[in-house]
């Protein structure tokens, strides 16, 4: 079983599939689940606290906006957790401000870089591009069975 | 102001449940969800369920819920516990962050269905083609015409 980053972070249908071809997928929610399950100071309600800016300085440089560093301390641990991931690169629901939208160039910039398997693909538009999606994304993830060494 | 907090259901795991089917309806779902949650929190939505537990009773609970219509039911994890005052519609006044989104893929998961059960029909050996990968083109930036026209119409 690998772990496997998905973008959008958010993507039910990437993390359902990912989960049911037999593998872990990485999303927002476990980093938030982290946080949300944390007890201690916080300030409600935020699951960002002024320390998530400064953990987020080990991704993103000091003069980053502190909500791009924010967002990374959520995502950046999961990037290296990850041992492969799968972009969709038409998902016109990951908008945002300019917050979300300079985390998700970091997060794709960071996966790139990372040099663990990607696979790009877009949503399907009709039926066929559907057959065509989910085939691409189980070949993918089979060929990962040895913990996301290809 | 800060605050002390208290999280609760530490140690859970939430995950939703969407049901996109032509034979089976979220509340006929939950009925079949209730009957095998051997102490799983359920909680009925418009689109599925919200299932809370500890982390092996969901994982069995999901591996059954899954059985009941392969390709039409969709799973995946959710940060918030049911009813987060943060998250939950009930105090914010509007749909959920998060419910757009869902909303968005909700339409093309009728594909995936049908992707999943042609899958499922064709077999391991019958090789599908590869989708054409993606290629990033370039925005056409907008025009200093169009710009100026955008600008009159936000005054006027």
């Amino acid at each position: 079983m690998a772990k496997v980053f998905i973008y959008p972070a958010t993507s039910l249908i990437l993390s359902d599939l990912v989960a049911r071809f037999g593998h872990k997928p990485l999303g927002a929610a476990l980093g938030i689940r982290e946080r949300i399950q944390t007890a201690g100071v916080d300030s409600p309600p935020l699951q960002i606290t002024p320390e998530e800016p400064k953990r987020g300085l080990k991704y993103a440089a000091v003069e980053v906006p502190s909500g791009v560093r924010g967002r990374m301390a959520i995502y950046g641990p999961l990037i290296e957790e990850a041992e492969a991931a799968i972009i969709v690169t038409d998902a016109d629901l990951a908008f945002g401000c300019m917050g979300c939208a300079r985390t998700d160039e970091l997060i794709l910039f960071s996966l790139r870089q990372s040099g663990i398997p990607i696979l790009e693909l877009k949503y399907p538009a009709n039926e066929e591009e559907g057959v065509q999606f989910v085939a691409a994304i189980k070949k993918f993830l089979d060929g990962l069975e040895n913990g996301g060494e290809t | 102001m800060m605050a002390e907090y208290s999280p609760d259901y530490v140690g859970t795991v939430t995950r939703y449940v969407f049901v996109e089917s032509p034979s089976m309806t979220p509340g006929e779902l939950a009925l079949r969800a209730y009957e095998a949650s051997e102490g799983v929190l359920i909680k009925e939505t418009c689109f599925g369920l919200q299932v809370t537990g500890e982390p092996e009773s969901v994982d069995r609970l999901i591996e059954e819920i899954r059985t009941f219509d392969p390709a039409h039911i969709f799973v995946k994890d959710r940060g918030s516990p049911p009813g987060d005052p943060r998250r939950c519609r009930a105090n914010l006044g509007g749909a959920r962050p998060g419910y757009l989104g869902h909303e968005r893929e909700f339409r093309i998961l009728r594909y995936i269905t049908r992707g999943l059960e042609e899958l499922d029909r064709r077999g391991e050996e019958a090789g599908v083609p590869e989708p054409t990968p993606p290629v990033s083109e370039k925005k056409p930036l907008l025009d200093i015409k169009r710009l100026q026209e955008l600008i009159e119409t936000e005054e006027s």
